[in-house]
């Protein structure tokens, strides 16, 4: 039997991902539409696009927060439907549960993931990855006393520490100053590399998006929003903020993300009969689609 | 003459110390930004120039006499707009213009406060209360009325922190067009760095409190003014953009108290939640490992909260 290594699958394939609401006046309203995508094992990818195009549209849909009205997701080789712990998330608002503390919020994740694991096991499961993004010395205190920022990190170490398939970040640091902002981008970029966990990322912050990401997918204005373009990242890992804001392809790639949001955002590939793929758009386009290789013909 | 200056100022509160040795010289006319984390004590460094608290040791003078107190010679604009609600944006520049020129005429009042009106390009909604305002129109508004008293000096405590991205950026312009019509000084409080490039003559960061003091200064030297798409492309822009940032990232950096913990992390999978009634959970016992359990002695950071 002629079985693709797991390697070469994406873990992540947004196969024609499309999502309508109804409208006051009874009709539907598509807001996404046809929206295609691949990520491949331990990738980081970051979807930019003026607030309102779908973006978080698309993170929530992956999440199995929204339904979508048709296409198909498909999680590590296997059809995803539904939420569940297998698809950590991180949104905008760090959430937490207010009468409870860090330490406790993150258990709750943990002791529903690990139900089989001993108690002491849970507890050095959530001290470890509390530790790691910088909260050792206060993961027993409530939300209420810690920053902004803190809060956001505990988020951080509670969607790590379900060890999920992917991780989905919806403007993880939109609410907070840009000092506290660079902070945590090393923060979830040391947890990143250590665990390697495929991630998939929405902002509108360009200079995130490029400190970040290995790819950027730009999309176009909603509705009817869809995929517009693509750029991979250059730069070499581990980054250096400041190696990288000294290097010269930073600001061409940097005005690229811009021109792309101020003047190129309306125009919709697939309504454009002469529209010619950047290079990355096209390789993405040309990947192949795992559902030729349905999964029953390969068990 | 210098504008502004302290002198070895020095603030805590209960004990805390929030600001130490902090020197600053302002030159009439200069634009000067401050940057710093949140809690670094920014907010108290403006309450001190506007006389709103008193430092503990050192000095805070204006035209080299000493600041006892709030004067009109100083205006401030605050992060959180601080308007009268119940007063329509007229009103509320009109509230300061009487206290500060009590002896105008009718007429001359109003021209007074309308001309303060227009220059934030408010004209149209003077009449309006600000809860008919968005965020940064409010904003306009309490510029405006910092602008109408005529101060020496205007005091700007993150004016624009609580806006969105796009209506920031049309302010920025605004206030860089209107600095270069009234050439007033200014200080400016910001956690920005592209902001602080933006706009000001000179940038003094703040290091991470407790106990913050002002590290190296660096001088904005680009040409005015400064469009900010053009900015982006002009090395003396990229240059200064890297350099202020590094610093104050390394700032904080230095400021980490390190910890050397031994963290333990078992090596086990999650369980798959989707497959609960699964008869597998019966057949074993504990969580699947991946291999042996890890021990990591770490070094962790951590910072106050």
């Amino acid at each position: 039997m002629n079985v693709p290594s797991t390697n070469i699958l994406p873990m992540l394939e947004m196969d024609r991902l499309a999502k309508s609401f109804p409208t006051a006046e009874g009709g539907n309203q598509l807001i996404v539409r046809e929206f295609s995508l691949k990520l491949t094992r331990g990738e980081f990818c970051t979807i930019i696009g003026h607030s309102g195009c779908g973006k978080s549209t698309v993170l929530s849909m992956v999440a199995g927060l929204l339904d979508a009205t048709s296409g198909s997701i498909i999680l590590g080789g296997k059809e995803s439907v539904g939420a569940g712990p297998d698809r950590g998330v991180v949104f905008q608002s760090p959430s937490l549960l207010p009468w409870m503390t860090a330490f406790e919020n993150v258990m709750l994740g943990v002791d529903q993931v690990y139900f089989t694991a001993s108690k002491e096991e849970r507890r050095q499961i959530a001290e470890y990855y509390l530790s790691v993004v910088g909260l050792a010395d206060s993961m027993h205190l409530y939300p209420a006393s810690l920053s902004q920022g803190m809060r956001q990190r505990v988020g951080i170490a509670r969607a790590f520490a379900l060890q999920p398939k992917i991780l989905l970040l919806d403007e993880p640091f939109g609410m907070l100053d840009s000092l506290t902002k660079m902070e945590l981008h090393e923060v979830l970029l040391d947890l990143w590399r250590r665990f390697q966990i495929t991630t998939m990322m929405v902002t509108h912050d360009v200079d995130e998006a490029l400190f970040l990401s290995d790819r950027v997918v730009m999309m176009t204005d909603g509705p009817e929003a869809e995929l517009g373009d693509i750029l991979r990242v250059p730069f070499e890992r581990p980054r250096n903020r400041k190696a990288l804001l000294a290097d010269p392809r930073y600001y061409e790639l940097r005005q690229h993300l811009i021109d792309f949001l101020n003047e190129r955002s309306h125009i919709r590939p697939s309504s454009e009969p002469d529209f010619r793929p950047s290079k990355d758009l096209a390789a993405e386009r040309a990947t192949e689609s795992t559902f030729m290789l349905s999964p029953q013909t390969t068990t | 003459m210098n504008a502004l200056e302290l002198k070895n100022v020095s603030k805590s509160f209960a004990g805390k110390n929030v600001l130490q040795d902090i020197n600053l010289t302002v030159q009439p006319g200069e634009f000067v930004a401050v940057i710093g984390y949140s809690g670094s004590g920014k907010t108290t460094l403006i309450s001190l120039l506007a006389g709103l608290l008193k430092p503990e040791t050192g000095e805070v003078l204006q035209d080299g006499l000493p600041v006892s107190g709030p004067h009109p010679e100083r205006g401030i604009v605050f992060q959180n707009y601080s308007l009268l609600p119940w007063l329509t944006v007229k009103e509320n520049v009109a509230l300061a213009v009487e206290q500060v020129f009590p002896n105008l005429r009718a007429a001359e009042q109003q021209a007074h406060i309308m001309k303060y009106i227009n220059m934030v390009k408010l004209g149209h909604a003077a009449n309006k209360l600000p809860k008919q305002l968005s965020g940064g129109m409010r904003q306009r508004v309490s510029l405006a009325r910092g602008l109408s008293i005529e101060p020496k000096v205007l005091l700007l405590d993150e004016p624009l922190s609580a806006l969105d991205a796009l209506s920031r950026a049309t302010l920025q312009d605004e206030i860089s067009e209107i600095w270069l019509q009234t050439k007033k000084t200014v200080v400016w409080i910001t956690n920005d760095p592209d902001e602080a490039i933006l706009l000001a003559d000179r940038i003094l960061p703040l290091t991470p409190g407790p106990g913050a003091t002002f590290g190296p200064s660096f001088a904005v030297d680009l040409p005015r003014p400064r469009d900010r798409k053009k900015m982006m492309h002009h090395a003396g822009f990229q240059k200064l953009r890297s350099e202020l940032v590094t610093w104050l990232l390394d700032a904080k950096r230095r400021d980490f108290t390190t910890l050397s913990k031994k963290l333990v992390l078992p090596d086990i999978l999650p369980e798959d939640l989707s497959t609960v009634n699964n008869l597998q959970f019966l057949n074993r016992r504990g969580p699947r490992r991946r291999g042996q359990e890890k021990t990591e002695q770490l070094e962790v950071h951590s910072s106050p909260p």
